[in-house]
């Protein structure tokens, strides 16, 4: 087994007064891809913005419980949020690329920690690009709007943007949930390509896309991890009730 | 298809799909559209006196005729005159400065005005560098009162963007959720407040104040007027640039944050840069917040005409000079035509400024969202 890159421990979450994750314990291990499972409303996103801690901008959270990230708990008041979040990168649902050109949206990143050197700055980009399987399709539009490409080329470019900041964890939260089946099977290849490198984290609620890019699968019920293991197992022979009546779509 | 109809519920056949006819609906359409209308109407009917008023002027022909008139009419306006007499020496104990001892002598010879007052104003003695409307030799030059509007204007905007910017981006990406809750119904209620106490309080504490620190002649001038300005267009510009700024989709603030970005750098790079065009809409409308503005203008500037560009010798604005000088003019005289022209000129200024505003942001944001390369 490979060492474990995400820890934690009682995770508990509230969202004022409700509760929305209780006491979650999971490791997720370095350079594999975990699938977080389950149905709408479960809590799948609000446990993933806790590892890179995005909860922190909403008001009302209480958050108890440890997240350690190669083994130091993020949540401690020593932790300086902004190099945790370029150590754990995040992808989300929706693009959102920024209203600027494809170059200054994967610039932005290292731009930000003080890189101005213009060759430094095209290498990195031309590199985050091919990464992300994207450079081929626009590397003789980089002064063009993001905003004018496909939804699909949005969000791998939004990716080779998280690439560009050098993470080493990837958080993705359904990014391939409003894409066609061949983007969404771009995405696909890129994931697991990237897990050569990186650790990544991603929500989905597409089974087989689950079953396909992923090692292991954490099944999520009302704010609780009902199963945690290996993608095959769950998939096949799971251990709990639950989690097969879900995977099997028999679910209420 | 005989079932029976529960009252109120749409039953989906032939009949109901017919067209009807709906009297309340038809009715409030009407409504609606006839007061657009008339509002509408209203309004282009009050610039067209404007710019009839202030047609005479260019007109050479016309103007001898109304000059007749206004020499049999003379005697009856002389009252009026007597009474804008006073007015102005009211008007004189905020204006002190020693410039304005010139204005009192051509007040005094009022009567002889009305009779040269109607000198006719050409182009060229509209270009010209005195403002002298009642002396024996009246002069209308535009230009001092161009100057000291755009004097006025620029001190403000210096002022009042920058802060109501910086307000606005403090509310919007930092202040926390219970404080802006405060913030920004008390700036919008600043909005409202009356101008005329912001030009007292000029007045009165603001001119000592700065005089104190710059050790200035005359308590009443630009800088004044222009630092009183700013705090009548500090709201609209903060209020429509916080909109702007909230109006920037939380998933671009997210996306800058997931990259490691710290507030600021979210705040200054991508969230101010994606509101730029309304906040190049709020500066263009606190700009015609401060060109039509009066009465700060009336009791802050000092009301001289001069031509300079120290801000601290005393100014003479577009719509002050309106407001200062309408009622103790004659009708029909080229004076009462200039102000007019200065009426309609600031409409076409402030109109301009406003169809920028609209046509700008709009052109901005739809290539901006929609991805045509900017
Ligand atoms: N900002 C918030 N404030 C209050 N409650 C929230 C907030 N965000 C999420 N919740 C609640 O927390 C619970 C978990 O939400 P979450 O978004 O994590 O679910 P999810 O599993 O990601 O669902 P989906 O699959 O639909 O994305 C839901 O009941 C939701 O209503
Ligand atoms: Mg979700």
């Amino acid at each position: 087994m490979k060492e474990i890159k995400i820890k934690t421990r009682d995770l508990t979450l509230y969202y004022g007064p409700k509760m929305a994750l209780n006491s979650i314990s999971i490791e997720i291990p370095e350079k594999e891809v975990t699938a977080f499972i389950g149905p709408s409303g479960c809590g799948k996103s609000t446990f993933l913005r806790t590892l890179n801690r995005m909860n922190d901008l909403i008001p009302n959270v209480r958050i108890t419980g440890e997240v350690l990230v190669d083994s130091l708990n993020i949540y401690d008041k020593q932790i300086d949020v902004v190099n945790l979040r370029k150590k754990v990168g995040m992808v989300f649902q929706k693009s959102n690329p920024f209203a600027k050109s494809i170059f200054e949206n994967v610039a932005y990143g290292p731009r930000i920690n003080g890189i101005n050197n213009k060759t430094k700055l095209e290498e990195i980009v031309e590199t985050s690009l091919k990464k992300a399987f994207i450079w081929e399709e626009v590397k003789d539009r980089l002064n063009d709007s993001a905003m004018a490409l496909s939804g699909g080329q949005q969000q791998r470019m939004c990716i080779a943007r998280t690439l560009a900041v050098e993470p080493e964890i990837i958080l993705m939260d359904e990014p391939a949930s409003a894409l066609d089946p061949i983007s969404t099977a771009k995405i696909e290849e890129l994931i697991f390509e990237l897990k050569k490198n990186y650790t990544i984290v991603i929500v989905t609620h597409n089974m087989q896309q689950a079953a396909r890019v992923s090692d292991l699968t954490a099944f999520f019920y009302l704010g609780e991890l009902i199963e945690f293991g290996k993608t095959k197992k769950i998939f096949t022979t799971p251990d709990k009730k639950h989690t097969e009546e879900y995977i099997t779509g028999r679910f209420g | 298809m005989d079932k029976p109809v529960e009252k109120g519920k749409f039953v989906f056949t032939r009949e109901s799909l017919k067209k009807k006819f709906r009297w309340s609906e038809f009715l409030s359409e009407k409504i609606i559209t006839g007061v657009a209308f008339l509002s509408i109407t209203i309004i282009v009917l009050i610039f067209v006196f404007v710019f009839k008023e202030a047609l005479p002027i260019f007109n050479y022909k016309k103007k001898e005729a109304v000059k007749v008139e206004q020499v049999q009419k003379q005697e009856q306006y002389g009252g009026e005159a007597d009474q804008g007499q006073t007015n102005s020496s009211g008007q004189e104990q905020y204006g002190v400065t020693t410039n304005d001892t010139m204005m009192i002598e051509n007040q005094a010879r009022a009567e002889d005005t009305i009779v040269h007052g109607s000198e006719q104003a050409t182009f060229k003695s509209l270009a010209g560098k005195k403002w002298l409307p009642v002396s024996d030799n009246p002069r209308y030059g535009l230009v001092p009162l161009f100057v000291g509007t755009l004097k006025i204007t620029l001190i403000a905007m210096l002022f009042a963007a920058p802060i109501a910017i910086l307000a606005a981006l403090f509310s919007a990406s930092f202040a926390p959720y219970w404080m802006r809750e405060i913030i920004k119904p008390a700036i919008e209620l600043l909005a409202g407040f009356p101008s005329v106490v912001i030009g007292f309080f000029a007045l009165m504490v603001m001119a000592s104040f700065f005089q104190n620190i710059f050790g200035y002649d005359g308590r009443l001038n630009a800088f004044v007027g222009g630092v009183a300005m700013a705090l009548a267009a500090i709201p609209i510009i903060f209020t429509i640039t916080e909109d702007a700024l909230t109006a920037v989709p939380r998933t671009y603030t997210e996306a800058s944050l997931a990259l490691g970005a710290t507030r600021w750098q979210t705040a200054l790079f991508v969230t101010l840069p994606a509101a730029t065009p309304g906040i190049f809409a709020a500066i263009l409308l606190g700009i015609g917040r401060v060109f039509g503005e009066t009465m700060i203008a009336l009791m802050a500037t000092g009301n001289a005409a001069l031509i300079s560009v120290n801000p601290f010798e005393s100014v003479r604005t577009l719509a002050a000079t309106i407001g200062a000088e309408m009622a103790e003019v004659v009708f029909g005289d080229t004076h009462y035509n200039v102000l007019f022209l200065i009426g309609s000129l600031l409409f076409v200024f402030n109109f301009s400024l406003n169809a920028l505003a609209e046509f700008y942001v709009k052109g901005k944001l739809v290539k901006r969202f929609q991805g045509k390369q900017s």
